[in-house]
């Protein structure tokens, strides 16, 4: 009796919601696997379906955003075993699913704890509140390929933002395959997108991009690079989140930094007279 | 009929020196190469003083004190001793609150009325409040135990010469830093005196530095290497630049930069109050006002009626003499500013805007510009799209709350936005969806310490006042 | 007049004739933001008046006195020397004006007559069962009629403020139309208390009611209730008789009543006054300030711009 043939896996780019290949039709060997290498136009297809995306992300209940969250959690943690065999460590992958499970308790706290009440001297009600700042950009760190994947992704698209993510160049596998995890967790198309490649080749065209609010050079190694995509950032004076001076700590309590990194502060002013 | 007698505010409260050196270490010195300019008053053009310019050298020895300064004295003070000197200050500032207004209305051209009424009180008010911030930031929600920054480089405009200062200088020392900062060169004479109050309070040497100078100071001072922070309120041009020449250093960047604001008018508004925020948002400050409703979208079912007491409104407006305590509508700062002003209103009136402005004398000396409001103007043009900063309206009209939505966002901007209803549910409606970093509901052009301000997208970065402005002062 | 107002005059006259009509109308009329209000008229209590427009500011606001006594000791002596006092508020200067009118309680009217006769100053009563107006209609009218009869030629009414807090707008417009009539020839100035009317809204749609009933002026108070003439309220009754002529074409007058005790306060509503519906209505035909104890202060603030020394109250007539 001869053994199965299996079935292999395409690794694709996830846009919109669907799985396309590179519009350049070009992949990369990595890992042992064929996986996309994105073009400039696959990261304005991106920036594009985020932008689509912000309306209805943005404008959803901080509730239903949080259950979307917690959904990834269940969904990650259903394929634990998948993500072992790409290579990730187990407490990797639990540590991934936890940070899911911390980020979506946020959802619906952020506000209170961010913003708040203002004592203006004056007969006004006046409040601030925390806003997502729209489409960010993301480079997400080398490694580890989930949970730096994950802890970048989650706190921008927590508070409503929706992302474009340039993926670990040399592990791009889990960013693929958490795309899949995502595509089953009743995350609306568009506020996740996943490019694999070369960052040399998508980020400055996220950088540049006029049509994204923020940028996040977490995974970027090269400061020569960063600098050139924080100068092309300035053009339309996204906020940037720059890369950290030492290695980080992936494992530890993430804080709040990532999430009000990328937040606008609004504050509404109200006369209070009968 | 009634004619209001001139009511000149007395000048003689002020003292003024024929020149001024630079604010370095405590003490006022002369500039290295000796270089100056002059300061002078826009209702006039009469010189006022001779301003030392800063060079790289004096920006060296600056930012050389506050680092010391940051390093022996303030950096490690106790939170509550820097309060003890905010709250100095603060007194200070109420004390000499008329010293202050009348140099203000002075340098800046603005109206009396309003540096003393708006101008030096929330300049006070902003220093107490950051004051009692200083030894309670472990509680400010970033972490127990909240770190400075370091050395603070400031670079402010000169719409709000002293306010502006405050709005910097108040939440920087409270939360442990050093300033270096340098005032606009066609205002910075508030700041000088602003150097003295420091003087007057003991505040340690090298806390404080103001650089006076022009462009080339504040490049220097804010490329300098020894610099952690940079803030900077202005054009979105500057600031853009700013952004550049910070990439790639660990300086932390806030931005507030310039504004088309929309002012949205609904068909239910209370009318009255709706023209008087309608006149407060463009000819506050002779419209050099970031955050200005220079934009009125009005609901088309009343653009007649409301246009009509807008005009009659104006019509009411006492343009002149800053220092007349009946002047509503002041100097323009500066030459260059009255020819952008004259610029893009004329291009207004070229591309097809029906341009009106009240009767009104203007003064032969100095820089005037009658307050006027053009109709018939679309997205497309410049006058609704470009920042004019200074007395000048641009009305559109909508006929739905999402095409009101849809106008006020169509702008790279993202400062401020009104909205006039007498419907609660729609005004928290378009309150969210308009991007903006302050929404005036029923009100415009209001401002407290405790209420951040700043902006979305092209507005800048970073949030100035309140609890939010002390995250751009501290390592977090 | 423009055929647009024409029009409009006769649109408005209609309304009277229904409650629904009246109820629309006046619940359309635009809201008013009560901080924003307030805001606007302290804003213009910060103007500056000094030297000559002082003194003419001070002149016009006694030429706008409406000189009060309203009270239940007030006696024929009494309300002789007042009318006495408003011609000649300072004996001592003859080029001092007289004030606009003297205000009393009907009863008293016939003495004031005798001394105000073909002065100019007009003499105003106070009627329909001031103030609390809670009294059958016929007798407020028959206190009108009363009033005029002994001389009046303007007539101080108060509205059914009862009535019109429980939303009968018709039932006051029907009494404010029935007391006009009463009145004859004399000026109706029509009292809405508003300090029991409570919201700045509410100041607007009296006022409108007012006006399209008939009223020649709007007044703010009574004096007899805690709050009365305040300059917000003031502003707001301002706006609304600009608005009516600018609608209709007629313009109606407006007296703020109670608690205006300096020249300083005068002062401030005459700039208000000029700067929300301009010179037409700085006039004593057409803006009027309900007081007696400001006049003394005018006086004592005229003789000072004019000695240079500040006077005391000694030297001024204590009526």
């Amino acid at each position: 009796m001869s053994e199965r043939v299996a079935v292999r896996k395409t690794y694709k780019l996830f846009i919109g919601g669907k799985f396309p290949r590179s519009e350049s039709g070009r992949s990369y060997l990595v890992q042992s696997s064929n996986v996309s290498l994105a073009s400039r136009k696959d990261a304005r297809d991106a920036v594009v379906a985020a932008r689509a995306a912000v309306k209805g992300w943005a404008g959803a209940t901080a509730y239903n955003r949080g259950q979307i969250l917690y959904r990834a959690a269940e969904m990650l943690e259903g394929r634990r075993e998948q993500f072992v065999a790409l290579g990730i460590p187990g407490d990797e992958v639990d540590a991934a699913v936890d940070r899911w499970v911390w980020y979506a308790g946020w959802a619906d706290k952020l506000a209170q704890v961010y913003g708040g009440a203002n004592p203006v001297a004056g007969p006004y009600f006046n409040i601030s509140a925390p806003e997502p700042t729209g489409v960010v950009a993301v480079v997400a760190p080398e490694r580890p390929a989930l949970l730096g994947l994950v802890s970048v992704i989650a706190p921008a698209i927590v508070t409503g933002n929706t992302v474009v993510v340039a993926a670990s160049p040399s592990e791009p596998l889990a960013a693929v395959t958490l795309a899949e995890v995502l595509a089953t967790s009743d995350l609306p198309g568009g506020v996740v997108n996943i490019l694999t490649g070369a960052i040399t080749e998508t980020a400055p065209t996220l950088a540049a991009h006029m049509d994204v609010n923020a940028i996040d050079l977490t995974g970027v190694t090269d400061a020569s690079l960063a600098t050139d995509l924080e100068v092309k950032a300035a053009e339309n004076l996204k906020r940037v989140l720059r890369p950290a001076s030492g290695a980080a700590d992936w494992f530890a309590d993430p804080g709040l930094a990532r999430m009000t990194a990328l937040l606008e502060t609004k504050t509404v002013w109200h006369p209070k007279g009968v | 009929m009634f004619e209001y007698a001139p009511a000149p505010e007395s000048r003689s409260v002020v003292d003024l020196k024929p020149s001024y050196g630079l604010f370095i270490d405590g003490t006022f010195v002369d500039p290295t190469d000796g270089g100056s300019f002059k300061s002078i008053n826009p209702a006039s053009e009469e010189v006022l003083a001779e301003i030392a310019e800063a060079g790289a050298q004096d920006v060296e020895r600056a930012v050389r004190a506050a680092r010391k300064a940051y390093d022996k004295v303030w950096g490690p003070m106790p939170g509550r001793d820097r309060a003890k000197y905010l709250y100095r200050i603060a007194r200070l500032i109420q004390e000499r609150s008329r010293e202050l207004a009348v140099l203000e209305s002075l340098d800046n051209g603005k109206p009396i009325r309003e540096s003393r009424d708006v101008d030096l009180p929330l300049v006070a008010a902003h220093f107490f409040y950051y004051a009692g911030w200083a030894d309670k930031l472990g509680h400010a929600g970033f972490g127990a135990n909240p770190q400075p920054i370091g050395v603070a480089a400031q670079v402010i405009p000169w719409n709000f010469p002293l306010l502006m200062l405050a709005w910097k200088i108040a939440p920087a020392l409270a939360a442990g830093n050093t300033v270096v900062l340098k005032p606009a060169e066609t205002t910075p004479l508030t700041a000088l005196l602003f150097a003295e109050i420091c003087q007057q309070a003991d505040l340690p040497a090298g806390v404080v530095n103001i650089l006076t100078g022009a462009g080339d100071t504040g490049r220097a001072l804010v490329e300098h290497a020894d610099v952690d922070k940079v803030a900077f309120t202005g054009s979105t041009e500057v600031g853009r630049a700013i952004a550049r020449s910070v990439a790639g250093t660990r300086k932390k960047l806030t931005l507030e930069l310039g504004g088309k604001a929309a002012n949205i008018v609904f068909d239910d508004a209370p009318i009255d109050q709706a023209v008087e925020g309608i006149v407060n948002g463009i000819f506050f400050n002779q419209g050099h006002v970031c955050c200005a409703g220079s934009r009125l979208l009005v609901q088309e079912n009343v653009a007649d009626r409301v246009l009509e007491s807008l005009k009659r409104r104006m019509a009411q407006l006492r343009v002149g003499d800053p220092l007349d305590k009946n002047t509503d509508v002041g100097a323009i700062n500066s030459a260059a500013q009255l020819e952008r002003i004259r610029e893009l209103s004329d291009a207004g009136s070229a591309e097809g805007a029906e341009r009106w402005s009240p009767p009104c004398e203007l003064p032969d000396r100095g820089f005037w510009f009658a307050p006027t409001i053009f109709t018939g103007v679309t997205q497309a043009h410049r006058i609704a799209r470009e920042e004019i900063f200074g007395p000048v309206l641009s009305v559109l009209t909508f006929r739905t709350p999402a095409e009101a939505v849809e106008k006020a966002n169509n702008t790279p901007y993202g400062l401020s936005a009104g909205i006039w209803t007498d419907k609660g549910s729609r005004i928290l409606w378009m309150a969210d969806r308009l991007r903006a970093g302050v929404v005036w509901a029923n009100t415009f052009n209001k401002f407290d310490p405790t209420s951040p301000f700043g902006g979305y997208k092209e507005s800048g970065y970073g949030r100035e006042g309140g609890r939010h402005g002390l995250e751009g002062y501290l390592n977090v | 007049m423009t055929a647009t107002t024409t029009s409009a005059r006769s649109e408005l006259s209609e309304l009277g004739r229904s409650e629904t009509a009246l109820r629309t109308f006046l619940h359309g009329l635009p809201g008013v933001d009560q901080v924003g209000a307030e805001q606007r008229a302290a804003q213009l209590g910060t103007r500056s008046i000094k030297t000559t427009a002082k003194a003419q500011a001070i002149d016009l606001a006694i030429r706008m006195v409406d000189l009060t006594t309203l009270e239940g000791a007030d006696t024929p002596g009494k309300v002789r020397a007042l009318a006495a006092k408003a011609l000649r508020p300072d004996p001592a200067d003859p080029s001092c004006p007289h004030v606009g009118a003297v205000c009393v309680y009907p009863a008293m009217v016939p003495y004031v007559a005798e001394v105000l006769r073909g002065s100019g100053v007009h003499l105003a009563s106070v009627a329909t069962a001031f103030p609390s107006g809670q009294a059958p209609l016929e007798i407020k009218l028959a206190d009108t009629r009363a009033a005029v009869a002994a001389g009046a030629d303007e007539i101080d009414m108060v509205i059914n403020r009862g009535a019109f807090l429980a939303g009968r707008y018709k039932e006051v417009y029907d009494e404010i139309v029935a007391t006009k009539e009463a009145s004859g020839d004399a000026h109706l100035k029509v009292i809405l208390e508003t300090g029991e009317l409570a919201t700045y809204d509410n100041v607007r749609r009296a006022s409108w009611l007012a006006m399209l009933a008939g009223g020649d002026f709007i007044k703010t108070s009574t004096g007899k209730v805690p709050v009365a003439a305040t300059m917000p309220v003031t502003l707001v009754m301002l706006e609304a008789v600009r608005d009516f002529r600018a609608a209709t074409g007629r313009q109606v007058g407006v007296k703020p009543a109670g608690g205006i005790k300096t020249t300083k306060d005068a002062i401030k509503y005459l700039v208000m006054v000029n700067e929300t519906v301009g010179p037409d209505w700085l006039d004593p035909d057409w803006f009027r300030f309900g007081a007696s104890s400001l006049l003394n202060d005018l006086l004592m603030q005229r003789t000072k711009l004019t000695t240079g020394t500040y006077s005391g109250p000694d030297y001024f007539t204590l009526d």
